[in-house]
């Protein structure tokens, strides 16, 4: 097979990891809404904690972005 | 016309500006760079002249972004944390001067490149060891067998605490950069498939744009956020420097 073939599935594969990411946006943005929705008073305190969730769990779809960028550019 | 969403992030030379004698403007990247930092500097001096009881826009402004970084840091790091305050605020200000300088059409967003995210994370991974031996001495490698953990399982916790160390300066500059690149390739690509479709069908490239108009004030939000969580993250892990766990 030639190179820019198999770059191509293996950035693809790489880009795959970005289901882990979706999930865990999903899960943090639920329990969000669950906690607010028990106790609206909570939601101030919870704004901040839930931003750094969000940047810290979307940046391993990013981390996934570079390895398949990594894969298809460099390699 | 550069169809490749890549290309905006080139640096290229522009000619030189001089300062004093000093050459501080060569490529594009450094131009945007001095401009954001000269427009950073100019709103805070600017700002804090007046110091009047009651602050116009100018100052409040001001007022807030100090008293948002300092509750940062004194939640996260505490009283001793504040000491590192001038450190804290100058970072946060400076990712997010770039960070929004590259929102301007046409500008060069500097913390795309990884060598400006490398070196800002390999400062705050300097700063913990410089802190941390200074602070504690040799007792700061205690950070990486916590007390209490039992005797059999340290094998496993000291490489994985290892790891996890040595793995934040890598996060703290890929997060950056690659939100960076991610959000500008995004925002071209849209912009390309909406200048595509209005030559071949002009109402629907309606939907592109402002889908491209919904995303750049995404990327103007996750401009600030960013730097915010960089913020944050350097607290947090000044904080693990002072006072081990």
């Amino acid at each position: 097979m030639e190179a820019a073939a198999v770059k191509a599935i293996g950035a693809g594969l790489a880009a795959c990891g970005m289901i882990g990411a979706g999930l865990g946006l999903g899960f943090v943005f639920g329990k969000f809404f669950e906690a607010v929705a028990r106790q609206p008073a909570a939601e101030n305190a919870l704004k901040t904690y839930l931003f750094i969730g969000m940047a810290l769990v979307e940046a391993i779809a990013l981390f996934a972005f570079v390895i398949a960028a990594i894969i298809l550019f460099v390699l | 016309m550069a169809l490749d969403p890549l290309h905006q992030f080139e640096v290229h030379e522009i000619g030189s500006l001089q300062l004093f004698g000093h050459e501080i403007v060569k490529t594009n990247q450094s131009l945007w760079m001095v401009a954001a930092i000269a427009t950073v500097i100019l709103i805070f001096v600017l700002g804090a002249r007046k110091k009047a009881i009651i602050p116009g826009r100018l100052q409040a402004f001001v007022e807030i972004t100090y008293d948002f970084v300092a509750g940062l840091v004194k939640g996260t790091a505490g009283k001793e944390g504040m000491a590192f305050f001038p450190l804290i605020m100058t970072l946060f200000l400076f990712i997010a001067s770039l960070n929004l300088a590259g929102m301007i059409p046409g500008s060069y967003t500097s913390t795309s490149q990884i060598f400006i995210t490398g070196q800002l994370a390999l400062m705050v991974f300097a700063l913990v060891w410089v802190v941390g031996l200074y602070k504690h001495g040799l007792h700061f490698f205690s950070l990486f067998y916590p007390a209490g953990t039992p005797v059999y399982l340290a094998p496993l916790i000291i490489p994985l605490e290892l790891i996890s160390f040595f793995a934040r300066p890598l996060t703290l500059a890929v997060r950056l950069a690659a939100n960076m690149i991610a959000g500008h390739v995004l925002m071209k690509v849209f912009a390309t498939f909406a200048v595509m479709l209005a030559g071949i069908f002009l109402a629907a490239s309606a939907v592109p744009t402002a889908f491209l108009i919904a995303l750049t004030g995404l990327e103007m939000f996750i401009a600030v956020l960013q730097a915010y969580i960089f913020t944050v993250l350097t607290c947090v892990y000044l904080n693990d420097a002072l006072h081990l766990h």
